[in-house]
């Protein structure tokens, strides 16, 4: 079957793919670019580990065809720190021990990251709904709604 | 597998495609069709999209509201003049799904998903589908009741009366994880009022069978009646007739047949 040719901005970035018909978001970008930050987790929308921002709106890239992001920008969470520098989120899931085994942490980030760039200062409740989404087995919630809030305070004014 | 992804301008091509093909399912927002890829399944061989821009129009300005079918919820949310569309629509997912999960697809979403169109069955929407011969619209009730064949239509638009009040409409999910998850049993009541009477009730119910069905005893027990406790009693009481739930992983057949009657009276007694 013939492959289908697809340019997007991946991290400000322009790309060029061919992708199989029905090719989702999430294969491109890790076997086709080789951005391995999405995770693969449930494959059915359940688990949010596959979260990326697609034109900065929280998409999950595992039910997003990849076709779907012709010409359009797609951030990763390997596009989020500066350089060695550590985004203001990563630094405060890694001071709150927001990450136990980190699998849910790339979807955490980015669902974080859709949240902050529309609402710099949210409520608790309004953090919780953000990260509603997306599944973790190890730390309960409240260290990542914690360091949500704190890079919410105090991050972004380092930032 | 890979598949053959086809896009049209054109919501009529997009409807020749989808019709003239059995294997073929329409994508809209990805929930439904990209997870039914994901899982290896080959009964689909041809994806359809149509970019026509009229699939993700709303109008709500007027009494009567269109939905385009590809309005997603996180647009209804945005909505001010939807605002009582806002419960039904953040109840479904995280923001991730709200930002992909659509209308026209909340139509086809299996138990325990589909919470929206239980809100849409209470209002008595009118679904407009686009087939390979023309278009037509079909009373939402009986697009649910064949919905197992519609998968070669096209969902246009859903469109709905406004409520008359913002108390007329009620909506109510129950679910075990809070504030996301799948449904035990959702509710949306719609009661328009004339003096003190119900004229025209509608109790609609979601994953009380296996689409989002009308509470048809719960609706006498209403019809014509002040909202007073006794309506509410005899409501509550009907409200598991005609029902049959499934038992999954969430809640058994038994325990939604249980639980039915007591948020229906929950809902309609304005009770949290």
């Amino acid at each position: 079957m013939a492959k289908t040719a697809l340019q997007f901005q991946h991290n400000g970035r322009d790309v060029a793919i061919f992708v199989d018909g029905g090719t989702n978001l999430l294969v491109a970008l890790r076997e086709l670019i080789g951005d391995m930050t999405p995770k693969f987790g449930c494959g059915q929308g359940g688990c949010g580990t596959c979260s990326v921002l697609i034109d900065g709106e929280l998409h999950l890239s595992c039910l997003t065809l990849a076709e779907m992001v012709a010409g359009r920008s797609v951030e990763t969470l390997d596009g989020i720190k500066d350089g060695p520098n550590l985004h203001p989120l990563q630094r405060a899931f890694a001071d709150n021990f927001a990450a136990q085994c980190g699998y849910c942490t790339p979807g955490m980030l980015m669902a974080a990251k859709a949240l902050l760039d529309r609402n710099p200062q949210p409520s608790r409740a309004e953090v919780v709904e953000a990260i509603s989404g997306n599944i973790c087995r190890c730390t309960g919630y409240e260290p990542i709604i914690n360091a949500v809030l704190a890079a919410a305070s105090g991050g972004r004014a380092r930032a | 597998m890979p598949v053959t992804v086809k896009t049209f301008t054109s919501t009529h091509d997009a409807a020749a495609a989808l019709s003239s093909d059995h294997s073929a399912r329409y994508l809209g927002g990805g929930t439904l069709v990209m997870r039914a890829l994901n899982e290896g399944d080959i009964s689909i061989s041809t994806v359809v999209r149509a970019s026509d821009q009229a699939m993700t129009r709303v109008d709500a300005s007027g009494s009567r509201i269109t939905l385009g079918a590809g309005v997603t919820f996180a647009r209804i949310l945005a909505e001010r003049d939807l605002a009582f569309l806002h419960a039904p629509a953040r109840s479904i997912g995280g923001p991730a799904v709200r930002n992909m999960g659509t209308v026209g697809g909340n139509l086809f979403a299996p138990v325990p998903y589909g919470d929206f169109t239980v809100a849409m069955l209470a209002l008595d929407a009118v679904v407009s589908v686009q087939g390979g011969l023309g278009g037509r619209e079909i009373a939402l009730e009986e697009f649910l009741q064949s919905r197992d064949r519609q998968a070669g239509t096209l969902v246009l638009a859903i469109s709905f009366a406004k409520p008359g009040s913002a108390d007329a409409f009620r909506y109510r999910k129950i679910a075990r994880i809070k504030p996301k998850g799948g449904a035990v049993i959702t509710l949306a009541a719609h009661l328009p009022v004339n003096g003190s009477r119900i004229v025209g009730a509608r109790v609609a119910l979601g994953s009380m069978a296996p689409t989002p069905i009308r509470a048809r005893a719960a609706e006498r027990a209403l019809e014509g009646r002040a909202l007073d406790a006794s309506a509410i009693n005899s409501a509550a009481s009907a409200a598991v007739e005609g029902t049959s739930p499934g038992d999954n992983a969430l809640a058994s057949a038994w325990y939604r047949r249980e639980i039915v009657g007591v948020h229906l009276r929950r809902l309609l007694s304005g009770q949290e």
